[in-house]
């Protein structure tokens, strides 16, 4: 591992200087906040960072309350605190049963929010410093696509890229609209989700639309009240402590066995946390059965472009809609 | 110095911290290299040897120890990043010479073979027996509004960050289960 300096961030203005001062002098400064991926990809030699700007001392470790009933979540807030948060559990349902299908307790401990949205999109052949990756060396080419590809992406993958977002809290953030708080050189400014994380096209080097020196402090959560009915379901290969193969997190308004709004995102599938409009669009209105959520979830992925040995993930991720959607409507 | 044909990256020199670092109660100043994990200041600096080098990747769980009483992974914690924590290993788990409750319960119950994991184990049992009781929900609790109750199923899906080798699995649930409820 390349050595590295280490500076510990007191404000927010200051953390912003150092990292886009870092960057501008080819040290190539990155924030530090749990470490649980960051640390990793530095032993794996696949990032190699001059300084580390630590922002967990910053003062973005609270859940506030906004006005209109949603939540401002600081940047800094554990994996496990969010999960635990009595309104979290109370409003977002699916958030927190997504927060705690990931990882491991101990991995949800150190983890931040902020680092969970920033966690590379990857694949095998990014970690493996001996492979080629456009994603790690752009331009190298992508062994993906002709290789080991059955968990990576069905939609909106590239030629260049075919990796998928590995985070289960994104996907509900995607479904909710979440808008990530952000401080910059300029001043701050916000992104609504999905459109924080990139597709990858020819760039799959950047996997979101952060610019140098940009510092994620909070990820404000809308008011949607009949969110308090939702719920986030995994499929894995193993029953605990692996990625989504595929996972869905979705919200039901019903009204008299209709359909009257709802929000529905998948994981597992694509280059980001993938907010299915045309599904949402086509239910709007329709009746509550297994049918019309079937029709939906098959609109949605008729965009799908599968790779030979992840095709099944097509079929798979449209049964997992369906049967979530159902448990919605079954839920007392 | 690499000479022409050998093409292996040339390191800068090492960048160290002098920091204070509080373990098991005990506070000791120490060099560290900012690249150095706690799991490595902890075994090859301070002679606690407890928490064991599994993976060193976050995947297996041998180096759990609890930083401010929160169960971590050693080996993904930066040493220079914990001098302000209070770090807990499993060598600070037994008070007074005698065994914490857990750690009695994992010889009761037979809890392990080898025992390289049984130290992370440890740890992270402890801790997250204190997480049931603080209502935090997990990936198999039926209700997340609700709180959760230490059951078979609960201790396997919260413990699933600690691997061993040896399947010892049965009876580490049964200890555990003995413990928490």
């Amino acid at each position: 591992m390349r050595p590295f300096a280490y500076e510990r961030a007191t404000d927010v203005r200051s953390a912003v200087a150092a990292c886009a001062a870092g960057t501008a002098d080819g040290a190539g400064a990155v924030y530090l906040g749990g470490g649980t991926n960051l640390v990793d990809l530095m032993r794996l030699g696949v990032v190699s960072p001059g300084v580390l700007v630590d922002v967990t001392r910053l003062p973005f470790d609270g859940i506030e309350e906004t006005a209109g009933g949603g939540l401002l979540i600081g940047a800094g807030v554990r994996n496990s605190d969010l999960a635990a948060h009595p309104l979290v559990r109370r409003r977002y349902p699916m958030l927190a049963q997504a927060v705690v299908a990931g990882a491991s307790g101990q991995i949800r401990n150190m983890a931040t929010v902020g680092g969970n949205l920033l966690q590379r999109t990857r694949c095998s052949y990014f970690q493996d410093v001996s492979k080629p990756c456009n994603k790690r060396v752009p331009g190298s080419g992508c062994p993906a696509r002709r290789g080991d590809h059955r968990n990576l992406a069905v939609i909106g993958q590239s030629e260049a890229c075919v990796a998928t977002h590995p985070s289960d809290m994104a996907v509900p953030l995607a479904a909710l609209g979440a808008v990530v708080h952000i401080e910059g050189l300029g001043g701050p400014r916000q992104v609504p989700m999905p459109g924080f994380h990139r597709l990858p096209g020819d760039a799959p080097e950047r996997d979101t639309v952060l610019e140098p020196g940009d510092l994620v402090t909070a990820v404000e959560v809308p008011p949607l009240p009949f969110a308090a009915r939702s719920r986030y379901r995994k499929v894995r290969d193993r029953a605990s402590f692996a990625f989504a193969v595929v996972s869905v997190a979705a919200a039901l308004d019903l009204e008299d066995g209709m359909v009257r709004d709802c929000r529905i995102a998948l994981g597992g599938v694509a280059h980001i946390p993938w907010r299915a409009e045309r599904a949402e669009s086509a239910l709007r209105g329709s009746p509550a059965t297994e049918a019309a959520f079937a029709q939906a979830a098959a609109e949605e992925l008729a965009m799908a472009t599968p790779l030979p040995h992840n095709a099944f993930k097509v079929p798979l991720a449209r049964n997992v809609v369906v049967r979530t959607l159902l448990d919605l409507v079954e839920a007392p | 110095m690499n000479g022409e044909g050998n093409s292996g990256p040339v390191f800068a020199d090492p960048i160290t911290a002098d920091i204070l670092l509080s373990v098991n109660g005990d506070e000791r100043p120490i060099t560290v290299d900012t690249r150095e994990t706690l799991l490595d200041t902890l075994r090859e600096h301070l002679d606690l040897i407890g928490a064991k080098k599994g993976c060193d990747h976050g995947q297996c769980g041998a180096c759990t120890v609890l930083v401010d009483g929160r169960r971590v992974k050693s080996c993904l914690t930066l040493t220079v990043t914990v001098d302000d924590r209070e770090i807990t290993t499993v060598e600070g788990l037994a008070a007074d010479g005698s065994l914490h409750p857990m750690q009695a319960a994992f010889v009761e119950r037979d809890a392990f073979q080898c025992g390289y994991c049984t130290p992370g184990q440890l740890c992270s049992a402890v801790a997250m027996v204190r997480e049931v009781a603080d209502g935090w929900p997990s990936a198999v609790t039926a209700d997340v509004s609700g709180p959760a109750v230490l059951d078979d199923d609960e201790i396997r899906e919260r413990m699933s960050g600690n691997l061993c080798r040896c399947g010892a699995y049965v009876n580490i649930v049964a200890a555990i289960k003995q413990v928490g409820s």
